[in-house]
C-alpha cells in the first residue's frame, strides 16, 4: 500500500546548499572619506544567504561586519556592488522600503513610547487595521514573554527585558529577513547563554532568515547554521561552524575561533621537525603552518607510539577549569602549546608544573595551512 | 553632621534667594499698596484700587506685550528649531564653533546690539539706504517705528536662549533612533514627527518659556526701536519708576505682570505638559 504523503509539511532544517537565497551581496564595497583620505571599510564582499538560514557575520571590531549589515538595512548605501533581497535589486532602495527589520545593538527603543507602541510602531506604518495591530501585537509578547508589561516605559524595564522588546517590535512586522547588530552584547553571561537558546528557538518558530553580527565567536558557533569570519573587510572564510573550528582556511581564522597551537617551520618528507619531537604533515613539503586544537592532544609522561605527532617539552602552567584542566607546556625551542584535558575520571591531573612531558596527537588532527 | 552637610552646601543659595529675591518682593509688594507722593513720602494705606487704575490706564500696554512677546516667541521657535537642529545632527566635530558664534554677540552690550540694529533698520540706514537707491522700495518706506520693528528686535535678541535648550535636548537624541523608525518602515518626516520631535519637546518647553518671559517684559527693544506707538508695559514701568516717581503704580504693573505671567506658565505648563506631549505623540 502506497503511502500517503504528509500535507505540506515545512522543512525541519535549512538546505545545506541555498535552494533560493534571502539576501545576496555581491562585490560589494564600502569607502568612507575620513581626514581627507579614502578609506575602505568594506572590500568587496560577495554572500548568499539562503532562506531560513541563521548566518553569522563573526570578527573582531573594525572588521566590516557592522557596516556590511548596515548595507543590508539600507542605512549605507554601497560604493560598488549589488544588493538584492529574495532576487530584487536593493541597493538604492531606503530603509523603510525595505522588507527586513532590524534589532540595534543598545535596543534603539523609543524611550517615549510604551512596550505596546514601540512593538506596534512598525504596524502603525505600514497601515494595518487597528484590530490585527492588536492581535499581532498581542501574540508577539507572548512569545517573548512580555504579556503584562505593555505600558511599562523602556527605561522601566532591565536589560534583557528591554532586548526582547527590541526583537518583537522587529519581528512583529514578519520581516523576511531578520537583522541582529550584536543583540546580546549589553546583557550578562548568564543571560546571554539564556537568550542564544532563546533566540534559537524563536527563529525555528518563525522560519526565517536571521543575520547576526557578532564578536563572540562562541555566540556564532552555537547559533549559526553558516559563518562567514571577516577581516579587514574581507571574508576570511565562509562556512558551517563544524568546519570553521575544524578546518580554519587561514591562520586568522584558526587563532580567531577557540584556542589552537600554531606550529611551523620546514617540512622534508611529510615530516616536520621541531625542538627533538615531530609532527607528521602526510604529503607536505617545504613552508607550513599547522594548527592543532588544545583538546586534541594528549598529554603523557612517556613517548608515544611513533605514528603519531609527538613533541617533549616542560609543563610551565596547569589551571584547574573544573569540566577540564588546562595545561601550558613549553617545547624546546621556546613555544608554548594549550592542552586541555578532560577531567573524565578523577581530579588528578596527569603533571605537574615543572615536569617533563609529550604531547602526541593523530595525523589527521593537524591542520595544515600554506604551501 | 554628616546628615547636616548638603543641607549647609546649600545654605548660601537659599540666603542669595532670601535676600535678593524674597525681601525685595515683599518690598514691592508693600510699595504696591501704599500711597503718597515722593515729596511727602509714602504711608501704607492697603489701596488695592492701585492695581485697579494701574491696570485700567495700562491695559493696552499689557496686551500689546503679551502679544509682541507671543509672536517673538513664536518667530524665535520658527527659527531656532532648525538652527538647533542643524547644529546636534549635521554640526558633525564644528559644533562647539557654531555654539560659540551663536554666543557671540552676548560679548556686546544689550543695548548697544539694539541701537546698531536701529542704525540697521534706519529709514536711509545701510539696509533700507541701499534698497531705496536701487528703487526696490518707495522712498516713504521705512521699518522702525513699527510693530514689526520691536518684534523683530525681540526675536534677534533672545533666539540664542531659544536655540541653546532645544539643542541641548536634540544633541541627546540618539541617531539610532531615527535609523529604528526608518527601519519600522518611517519616512525621513515621519521618524522626525514620531520621534526626534517628541523627545526634543522638554526643550522647546525650556526654550518658550526662556524666551516668553523676558521678551514681553522688555523695555529696551521698543525704546530703541518702537518711537512713539510700539510702548511695552516694560516702558510703562520704567517711566512710572524714574521718571514719574510713582512707585506705588509701578510696583502694581510689575506685580500685575508677574502674575499675568505665572497664570500663563502655569496654564502653559498644563495643556502642553511634556508627559501630555509625549503621550499624545505616541498614539
Amino acid at each position: 500500500m502506497a503511502e500517503q504523503s504528509p500535507p505540506h509539511t515545512p522543512p525541519q532544517t535549512p538546505p545545506d546548499t541555498p535552494t533560493d537565497s534571502a539576501i545576496e551581496l555581491e562585490g560589494v564595497v564600502k569607502e568612507y572619506v575620513s581626514h581627507g583620505e579614502v578609506v575602505q571599510a568594506v572590500k568587496g564582499v560577495t554572500l548568499d544567504i539562503a532562506e531560513g538560514e541563521f548566518f553569522s557575520l563573526l570578527g573582531p571590531s573594525g572588521c566590516g561586519k557592522t557596516t556590511t549589515m548596515r548595507m543590508i538595512a539600507g542605512f549605507e548605501e554601497p560604493s560598488k556592488g549589488v544588493i538584492r533581497l529574495h532576487g530584487r535589486d536593493v541597493t538604492d532602495v531606503p530603509p523603510n522600503k525595505r522588507d527586513v527589520n532590524m534589532v540595534f545593538q543598545s535596543y534603539a527603543l523609543f524611550p517615549h513610547m510604551s512596550v505596546w507602541d514601540n512593538v506596534a510602531f512598525g504596524l502603525k506604518q505600514k497601515k494595518t487595521p487597528q484590530d490585527e495591530i492588536k492581535r499581532r501585537v498581542e501574540e508577539m509578547l507572548a512569545i517573548v514573554d512580555l504579556t503584562g508589561r505593555e505600558k511599562r516605559r523602556p527605561r522601566e524595564m532591565s536589560g534583557g527585558q528591554q532586548q526582547r522588546v527590541a526583537l518583537a517590535r522587529a519581528l512583529v512586522n514578519r520581516p523576511r529577513a531578520l537583522l541582529l547588530d550584536e543583540p546580546l552584547g549589553a546583557l550578562d553571561l548568564k543571560l546571554r547563554q539564556a537568550m542564544q537558546l532563546e533566540l534559537k528557538r524563536i527563529q525555528r518558530e518563525v522560519g526565517i532568515t536571521f543575520v547576526y553580527v557578532t564578536h563572540d565567536q562562541n555566540e556564532a558557533l552555537t547559533m549559526s547554521d553558516r559563518i562567514a569570519v571577516m577581516k579587514d573587510g574581507l571574508i576570511e572564510q565562509l562556512a558551517p561552524p563544524r568546519e570553521i573550528y575544524e578546518r580554519p582556511a587561514t591562520t586568522f581564522v584558526a587563532g580567531f575561533i577557540g584556542t589552537s597551537n600554531l606550529l611551523s617551520g620546514t617540512a622534508t618528507g611529510g615530516v616536520l621537525k621541531l625542538g627533538g619531537g615531530r609532527v607528521l604533515v602526510p604529503g607536505r613539503e617545504g613552508e607550513v603552518a599547522v594548527t592543532v586544537r588544545p583538546e586534541k592532544i594528549t598529554l603523557t609522561t612517556q613517548e608515544p607510539a611513533s605514528d603519531v605527532s609527538a613533541l617533549p617539552g616542560t609543563v610551565s602552567e596547569v589551571v584547574y577549569l573544573g569540566t577540564y584542566n588546562s595545561y601550558a607546556v613549553k617545547l624546546a625551542d621556546g613555544a608554548e602549546i594549550t592542552v586541555f584535558e578532560q577531567n573524565a575520571h578523577d581530579a588528578t591531573v596527569t603533571a605537574e608544573r615543572g615536569d617533563s612531558v609529550w604531547l602526541s596527537w593523530q595525523a589527521q588532527h593537524s591542520y595544515v595551512m600554506g604551501s | 553632621m554628616r546628615r547636616l552637610t548638603p543641607y549647609l552646601l546649600a545654605l548660601p543659595s537659599w540666603m542669595w534667594l532670601a535676600i535678593f529675591l524674597v525681601v525685595p518682593l515683599a518690598a514691592m509688594a508693600s510699595v504696591s499698596l501704599q500711597t503718597g507722593n515722593v515729596i511727602d513720602g509714602f504711608v501704607m494705606t492697603f489701596s488695592f484700587s492701585n492695581y485697579g487704575d494701574a491696570l485700567g490706564t495700562y491695559s493696552t500696554q499689557l496686551v500689546r506685550s503679551l502679544g509682541y512677546g507671543a509672536t517673538a516667541t513664536a518667530a524665535m521657535l520658527l527659527i531656532g528649531y532648525p538652527v538647533a537642529y542643524w547644529i546636534a545632527f549635521k554640526g558633525g566635530n564644528r559644533k562647539s564653533v557654531y555654539l560659540f558664534l551663536l554666543l557671540l554677540p552676548f560679548f556686546v552690550s544689550f543695548v548697544l546690539r539694539t541701537i546698531s540694529w536701529g542704525f540697521l533698520l534706519a529709514d536711509d540706514g545701510i539696509l533700507l539706504g541701499t534698497l531705496k537707491g536701487w528703487g526696490v522700495l518707495s522712498a516713504d518706506f521705512h521699518v522702525l517705528a513699527t510693530s514689526f520693528a520691536v518684534i523683530a528686535g525681540l526675536t534677534y535678541n533672545w533666539l540664542p536662549f531659544m536655540i541653546l535648550p532645544i539643542y541641548v535636548s536634540l544633541e541627546r537624541v540618539d541617531p539610532r533612533l531615527v535609523e529604528a523608525a526608518q527601519d519600522l518602515y518611517a519616512s525621513r518626516g515621519t521618524a522626525f514627527r514620531k520621534v526626534v520631535l517628541p523627545l526634543s519637546l522638554p526643550g522647546v518647553f525650556a526654550g518658550v518659556l526662556m524666551t516668553f518671559v523676558p521678551a514681553t517684559a522688555d523695555p529696551v527693544n521698543a525704546q530703541v526701536l518702537g518711537g512713539t506707538g510700539n510702548t511695552m508695559i516694560g516702558n510703562i514701568i520704567q517711566t512710572e519708576y524714574l521718571v514719574n516717581n510713582d512707585y506705588p503704580t509701578a510696583s502694581a504693573l510689575s506685580f500685575t505682570l508677574m502674575a499675568v505671567l505665572l497664570v500663563g506658565i502655569f496654564v502653559y505648563a498644563r495643556v502642553l505638559g511634556t508627559d501630555n506631549v509625549l503621550e499624545a505623540a505616541a498614539r
